[in-house]
């Protein structure tokens, strides 16, 4: 079979960080080709490379036989390579045509292909199942339809070899599926396809994966020729045993929401929502991302308040605390986005530690900051929750994310807080860095906190919770206890499909 | 060619780059000054006479320091929480007038009228700018615009009030507002020459705009949502009440400056007393990156450009706008050089 | 109160009100432009006096008053592309640039206007854009004078408002900037190549923004003096988010605000005992309620003011 792509010893490094070590790999025609591995792996910065987005500090790209000059998008395009990237390179404010279209004309002509472009989209869409309206704004579009549109986007260019970047990090269940069988039918038209990911059953369905490690190409394998478990070990390299939850007596109800709506009409972000979080517990809301749990968060970090039913803590109005009302209230909130909520990265690693307990005494008399008494706390978090490469002076913007959730992560639990929010606490982390936060968080719970864990990896969720909820459209499912709880259930409750009567306590 | 953020940032770029901007800043404009077919190096020579040859020359820059260091704080405390507060002549003026207005026919004790004046003048400019923040945080308006047009509003009121409620009826020629009370005509730090008191006023701000701003709880809360609006936010600290309070301080400090301006200076009020102390003030905030220290040290060479730029065009011919030509420049070489403190060059 | 409703019948106001939107027409232009590429440009205010001063001082040196406006392009071009430079591929705070080159740019006209021609008493001038005076079409009552009566670079500032609003709306050019406004990680991900795109758009709108102010010296007036922008940079960048970032509302927008500006300029010499300071106010008032009227419904470029960098997402 023909090569129809081909990567020599491509190197890559940022900084002190070699992002790709001498990868070679190769694409043959008509094949599924999986890459796979953990977070920081380097599969997205070898596509980027492949693609044009950088350019390799080392090696070269064969595309249908031809060199390809390095770091050009548009060379890599021309060649017939498309990129579907895992964060849409969309204008929300553009149409579905209008995005499609750019860049397919040189920029001196005069006037506009419209007409014909939005005929060889429809062409294109209908051809390979992917039904769309030219005319529609992005914006309005769902999660899914804007996948379909960076899809066409590829294949309007007459794109031959695709690259998918963790596809289905935002789809539910059938939608996945559904997509792997668009993927397939593409190869009958004579494309060859690789997509990137980090979830091993998706990369069975490929023809061959490639497991990355570290920068390195570790191993390639035909996916007849192996299987999950022996997949993990490649992309994690040792065993690394996540730490296991065990059953205990749950207590009392530390966080109760009742019958909690947020918006109304059309921007109904959570709908007629109840759920009890109780001492010793973790609950786990499981569910694909844009399905409410924004919304939910910002409720529990005391950031959106109820347009409707009531949220109470350790039977106080919880409502309209406000985050330091919260916070003094005995909650602690670990975020979804390190980066944009949980830190400053300018600021340093002490002052991001006490940042939101800056009014309590404890780190501020008479309006000024206790700086020497909160350095000595920061020392303390960096000793007891085991933060790498940080003094209380480091900038918190050079930990790495591991380190950073640690620091988040720490400064919530050194409070000994009876309610955690734990949302997508492991987002973007290696296999070590996942392991701590887990047997911190189980730790929490053996001393009795309630902690509510948002979550869009079911294996960490079914792991983790003593039961779980899965979160669709802004509506909960009833709870199921972790022993009734398996992939194909969950699946099921994540797609939406639940008994209607079956509400939560 | 590319940026490469920096890992950590070295102390000796922090305080190399405004001299180099400045150095880059003279060099640029010394090909103007050689268009006008002098030496540089000589017109250069003048302008460091002008402003800094003689006791007299060292005080009239110190006085033409002083509201640059009130106008300087007000932008850097604004620039830090990202509030662009480009009203800095306006609240320059509204202070000024103000005092005028009070000082005029207040029977008070120097020593009990003067504090009374500094206060009523940051309430001034402090009122006019809470008005582009409100509108900025309720409606979302970008406070630029309503900053800058401000200025021009705020000069057309002085000149309303100038030539009419607040008309000195002994002043010929060019109007002026009525003056403020000689008990509170602020005394000389040089005796005969027009340096005043208002300088010490001015260092005492710039100490109690530092340490409100890196030892409180509110200047810690300022610098957060100044770099991390959501972060911020998700702490708990509540970002209207930050840039409101920002908005505050940096119009009072404005305000000041045409206070101590009147008091020390002028007496009284007239539309041409700012040579555009203001927007002086935001390159005097920029060369200082920012730091309440730096901003004493950068208004004193911008004071220094403007006094000698004078004293250089007298003697040399050159046009005496070669001062807001160096100025500006600096404002964009500034920003160049601060680039390479945060990034460095990678091929 | 009769003679205020009086002036709104003499056609003079209203020839008035075009000659008074030509600068403002070019100075929305050009900061749309800019603006829908994703650059906000606060440098409008200097690049229009720039505009002013080169324009003028190349027709007071000998130029036809057409190379007038070429030069005064040139110079808003040149103020863009430092601009552009300094906030596109160095990615610097684009308020404090701009900040900059309006300071840089005002002071520079300053110096050299001052260095070059000897003032008198009274500032030289030179001789202006005339009416044109279109035979026949000029002599309709009413009409005639307003529409077919105006210098020429009012025509250029109308043709100017059709080929940007062409451009953006039909053309794979426009079809880019408006783009490379949205999300330039699209843009690159298509590949063009957003840097080069927003470095063209900000110098090319920097262009229109120095032929606006170029208005003022060569044909409103005939002579210049520093300062003589009177704050119309600024209104300009009011205008633009009155009008959506579209150039078909822009000229709306600009009509409207000289009209406004026209009227109150009238009304002072038919209203008694109300200071000359207050009317001069309005334009600027005007601005900060329209400001605050649009605020809500402001549909902003999504990556106006956002630095692109090369692959940090």
């Amino acid at each position: 079979m023909t090569k129809v792509l081909e990567l020599h010893g491509i190197t890559k490094r940022f900084g002190a960080l070699t992002a790709n070590d001498d990868i070679t790999l190769s694409l043959r025609q008509g094949e599924i080709l999986a890459l796979l591995g953990e977070n920081g792996a380097g599969k997205t910065t070898l596509m980027n490379i492949l693609f044009g987005h950088y350019a390799a500090d080392a090696g070269s790209v064969y595309v249908f036989g031809k060199e390809l000059p390095p770091g050009v998008p548009r060379q890599a395009i021309e060649a017939g390579v498309g990129m579907v990237h895992q964060h849409f390179t969309l204008a929300g404010n553009l149409t579905v045509l209008d995005n499609v279209m750019l860049g397919s004309e040189p920029l001196s002509r005069l006037k506009s292909a419209r007409a014909d472009a939005r005929v060889k989209l429809l062409k294109t869409a209908d051809r390979f199942g992917l039904p769309i309206d030219p005319e529609a704004k992005i914006s309005t579009l769902s999660v899914g339809e804007r996948q379909r549109v960076e899809i066409l986007k590829a294949l309007c260019r007459d794109a031959r070899i695709l690259i998918l970047d963790e596809p289905t990090a935002v789809l539910a269940r059938p939608e996945a599926q559904r997509l792997f069988e668009t993927l397939r039918d593409m190869t009958g038209e004579g494309l060859s396809l690789i997509f990137i990911s980090h979830k091993l059953h998706e990369v069975m369905t490929a023809d061959r994966v490639a497991v990355l490690r570290g920068g390195k190409l570790v191993a390639e394998r035909n996916t007849t020729e192996t299987n999950p478990a022996e997949l993990a070990e490649l992309m994690v390299g040792r065993k690394v045993e996540r730490p296991t939850r065990e059953d205990h007596r749950i207590g009392a109800p530390v966080l109760v929401a009742a019958n909690v709506s947020i918006g109304s009409g059309e921007e109904t972000r959570l709908d007629d929502v109840s759920f009890t979080v109780h001492e010793g517990e973790i609950l786990g809301i499981v569910g694909v991302s844009g399905n409410g749990q924004a919304a939910l968060g910002a409720l529990l970090s005391g950031l959106a308040q109820p347009s409707s039913g009531g949220l109470t803590l350790r039977g106080v109005d919880a409502s309209s605390l406000g985050p330091r009302g919260m916070i003094r209230a005995g909650a602690g909130r670990v975020p979804e986005d390190r980066h944009a909520e949980g830190v400053v990265g300018e600021l340093s690693v002490w002052e991001n530690a006490v940042l939101e307990r800056l009014t309590t005494p404890q780190f501020s008399k008479n309006g000024f900051v206790r700086q020497r008494e909160s350095k000595v706390y920061a020392e303390g978090l960096i000793k007891r929750f085991d933060i790498r490469g940080a003094t209380p002076d480091t900038r918190a913007r050079l930990l790495s994310g591991g380190n950073m959730q640690k620091l988040i992560l720490g400064r919530v639990l050194s409070n000994d807080p009876c309610f955690v929010l734990a949302n997508q606490p492991t987002r973007g982390l290696d296999e070590g860095a996942i392991a701590s936060i887990h047997a911190e968080l189980l730790a929490a719970r053996e001393k009795g906190a309630a902690i509510l864990l948002i979550s869009e990896e079911l294996e960490e969720a079914v792991a983790l919770s003593d039961r779980i909820q899965a979160i669709v459209k802004g509506r909960l499912s009833a709870p199921v206890p972790a022993k009734d709880a398996n992939p194909q259930k969950l699946g099921l409750m994540m797609a939406g499909v639940w008994a209607e009567d079956a509400h939560a306590t | 060619m590319r940026l490469e953020r920096r890992t950590y940032m070295p102390l000796h770029l922090v305080v190399l780059a405004p001299l180099v901007a400045v150095l880059a800043a003279l060099v640029l404009a010394a090909g103007l000054i050689a268009a006008a077919g002098v030496n540089p190096l000589m017109a250069y020579g003048e302008m460091l006479r002008g402003a800094l040859g003689s006791q007299l020359a060292i005080t009239e820059m110190l006085t033409r320091a002083t509201p640059l260091i009130f106008t300087g704080l007000a932008a850097a405390v604004a620039f830090r929480a990202k509030l662009w507060n480009i009203g800095g002549e306006g609240q320059f003026f509204m202070g000024a007038l103000v005092s005028a207005w009070i000082g005029h026919s207040l029977g008070l004790p120097g020593w009990l009228g003067v504090p009374i004046l500094l206060i009523v003048s940051m309430a001034a400019g402090a009122a006019l700018l809470a008005g582009p923040a409100f509108l900025r945080l309720r409606f979302g308006v970008d406070e630029v615009v309503t900053t800058l047009l401000l200025n021009f509003i705020v000069l057309l009121f002085v000149g309303l009030m100038i030539e009419g409620p607040l008309r000195d009826p002994l002043a010929f020629g060019w109007p002026s507002s009525v003056p403020v009370d000689d008990a509170f005509r602020l005394p000389d730090l040089v005796p005969r020459t027009r340096l005043h008191i208002g300088l010490v006023f001015a260092l005492v701000a710039a100490a109690m705009v530092w340490l409100v701003l890196a030892r409180t709880v509110f200047g810690a809360e300022t610098r957060a949502a100044g770099l991390n609006a959501e972060a911020a936010a998700f702490a708990g600290i509540s970002l209207q009440k930050t840039i409101m309070g920002v908005a505050l301080l940096s119009g009072a400090l404005a305000g000041l400056a045409g206070s101590v301006e009147v008091m020390g200076v002028t007496a009284g009020v007239t539309t041409t007393m700012s040579p555009g102390f203001g927007y002086a003030g935001i390159v005097v905030a920029m060369l200082a990156a920012l730091h309440p220290a730096g901003v004493v040290a950068a208004a004193v060479f911008v004071a220094t450009v403007f006094v000698g730029a004078d004293a250089m065009s007298r003697a040399t011919g050159v046009p005496s706008f070669i001062a807001d030509v160096i100025v500006a420049l600096c404002l964009l070489t500034m920003i160049v050089a601060l680039l390479f403190t945060t990034y460095r060059v990678r091929r | 109160m009769t003679e205020a409703v009086d002036l709104l019948l003499n056609t003079s106001l209203w020839a008035a009100v075009l000659r008074i939107a030509t600068p403002l027409i070019f100075g929305v232009l050009g900061a749309l432009l800019c603006e829908r590429s994703g650059v906000l440009n606060l440098g409008i205010e200097g690049i229009m006096t720039m505009g002013a001063m080169t324009g003028w001082l190349a027709v007071y040196l000998g130029a036809p008053l057409w190379m007038g406006l070429l030069v005064a392009a040139a110079s808003g071009a040149f103020m863009g592309l430092l601009h552009a430079t300094l906030t596109v591929p160095l990615g610097l705070s684009q308020h404090v640039s701009g900040l900059g080159i309006t300071l840089f740019a005002s002071a520079l006209a300053a110096y050299l206007y001052r260095l070059i021609v000897e003032v008198g008493d009274l500032p030289p001038t030179i001789e202006p854009f005339r009416p044109l005076d279109v035979p026949i079409l000029s002599d309709i009552p009413v009409l005639g004078p307003v529409l077919f009566g105006q210098a020429a670079p009012t025509y250029l500032a109308l043709l100017a408002v059709a080929i940007v609003a062409y451009m953006l709306a039909r053309a794979p050019l426009g079809l880019a900037i408006r783009m490379t406004g949205e999300n330039p990680h699209a843009v690159e991900a298509q590949g063009l190549n957003p840097i080069r795109i927003r470095i063209g758009a900000v110098v090319a709108g920097s262009a229109l923004m120095a032929v606006g102010g170029s208005f003022l010296t060569m044909a409103a007036f005939d002579s210049f003096f520093p300062g003589m922008v009177q704050g119309r940079g600024w209104i300009c960048i009011a205008l633009v988010v009155f009008a959506s970032w579209r150039p078909g509302k822009a000229l709306v927008g600009a009509l409207l605000f000289a009209f406004f500006d026209a009227y109150q300029l009238r009304l002072q010499t038919v209203v008694e005992g109300v200071p000359y300071q207050l009317f001069l106010m309005a334009p600027y008032v005007l601005s900060i309620l329209a400001l605050i009227v649009v605020a809500r419904r402001a549909e902003v470029p999504a990556s106006l003011m956002v630095p692109y960098r090369r692959g940090e997402r």
